[in-house]
């Protein structure tokens, strides 16, 4: 959503406690728990969020958007079924699961996060200092290029290694490793003289580049 | 944005709102089924609440206000510097240390959904999470710092950073006037998580 204009000032919470309502609580937990069962990986849950209707994903909350996004990948894996969500009770034997986190692993679990990084198959095809061109890529399924970067110039100033690609593991093609940059475009390069940034920086694949 | 439940929450206890009885369905049948332990989920939410917040990341920035050696390390890699104190795991395996100086402000948003620096400076409020935030941070960044009651002079360069990817940023503030001396412990009080993001300043002592 990167300038789209019209939202409103940003609105800060003094003091802000980190969940507002216990229930919030309970879909982190769930989340960051399902997560840590190897049954999707974290593009996979971006995109189940990402790809809730715009007006569904507008009108909700953070943690909504959560929610939705865990009953919706709890059903196309057939964990649940639709019809114990809308009982609210289980009618079908539970699926073996590839792990489980539980009191003992979650600690290591969670320090260790989700690295990333992958061994690069070839060589960068950029340097920092390069010339780029973003593509102009709108697929219907998940990606990581914004639209407000897309089909402009711009300058490479990192890189990063080789990162699983968002766009091939979110539809469960393989983690595909691919060169991640950071990209500096001028910020009129983005919006013309309406900006009041002088550059934008993002952190893109390399597959969303071309030389300039 | 969030709708409102709070009638339900607090004005009538034991009520339970819509948002509850839609988790708790969701909770009993994933309990029921054997895929999470509640004991597990406990502690993710412990963790979080109570672990890991923003001052992880004032303790990074403290400490390389006091020792030179330590914030060249933090600016040539931030995981490792980051790591070495302690703070490690997730959304945080991939960190970039961004220096605030006299000409140049950045600030840190994530446009496609909330990618958050969580090993530093915990789960993020709800602005950051929110649409005026994210839309208008990558184009306006001194309307947003107006919003949060921070102007900068013109000749400030403000450099915003869309972490559209696995890499996690950290703002490094400008250390403030008048701390000399002052030890790593009191100059992290200084460090608040906005002046992290780039969305406002250290205190003033």
């Amino acid at each position: 959503m990167g300038g789209q204009q019209n939202f409103g000032p940003v609105a800060a919470e003094k003091d802000e406690p980190y969940f507002h309502h216990d229930w919030e609580r309970r879909v982190l937990g769930m989340v960051v728990a399902m997560g840590g069962t190897g049954m999707w990986n974290l593009d996979m849950s971006r995109s189940a969020r990402e790809s809730l209707p715009p007006s569904t994903y507008l009108a909700s909350s953070y943690y909504e958007i959560w929610l939705e996004g865990l009953r919706k990948l709890l059903v196309q894996r057939g964990l649940i079924t639709a019809q114990e969500l809308e009982r609210r009770r289980a009618l079908e034997p539970p699926v073996a699961l590839k792990r489980t986190i539980t009191a003992e692993t979650v600690q290591a679990a969670l320090s260790r996060g989700g690295p990333t990084e992958r061994e690069p198959r070839a060589p960068a095809r950029f340097k920092v200092g390069d010339a780029v061109r973003t593509r102009n890529l709108h697929p219907p399924t998940h990606t990581r290029l914004p639209r407000y970067c897309r089909g402009k110039a711009g300058t490479v100033v990192a890189l990063h290694g080789a990162h699983v690609f968002p766009d091939s593991n979110a539809l469960g093609k393989g983690e595909d490793p691919r060169w991640l940059y950071t990209v500096r475009f001028d910020a009129r390069e983005l919006w013309g003289a309406d900006t009041t940034a002088s550059a934008v920086h993002a952190d893109l694949f390399e597959p969303y580049l071309q030389p300039a | 944005m969030p709708k409102n439940h709070s009638h339900h929450d607090h004005e009538h206890g034991s009520e339970l709102s819509e948002m509850d009885v839609r988790v708790r369905a969701v909770e009993s049948l994933l309990v029921e089924k054997g895929y999470v332990d509640p004991k597990a989920m406990d502690a993710i939410i412990q963790t979080y609440e109570t672990k890991i917040g923003p001052r992880n990341g004032a303790h990074v920035v403290a400490k390389a206000w006091s020792d030179p050696k330590y914030k060249a390390w933090l600016l040539e890699d931030a995981s490792a510097a980051i790591g070495s104190l302690g703070y490690t795991g997730r959304q945080g395996e991939h960190m970039v240390a961004l220096e605030n100086t006299p000409k140049v402000h950045n600030m840190v948003v994530c446009t496609l959904c909330s990618c958050y620096p969580w090993a530093v400076l915990g789960l993020p409020p709800t602005w950051y999470k929110s649409a005026p935030y994210r839309s208008r941070a990558v184009i306006d960044p001194r309307g947003v710092l107006a919003d949060f009651g921070v102007r900068l002079g013109d000749d400030v360069e403000i450099r915003v950073w869309d972490s559209t990817a696995e890499v996690r940023y950290l703002v490094l503030p400008q250390r403030p006037a008048g701390t000399e001396g002052m030890r790593e412990d009191e100059l992290a009080a200084l460090v608040t998580r906005d002046s992290m993001i780039g969305t406002g300043l250290p205190r003033q002592p």
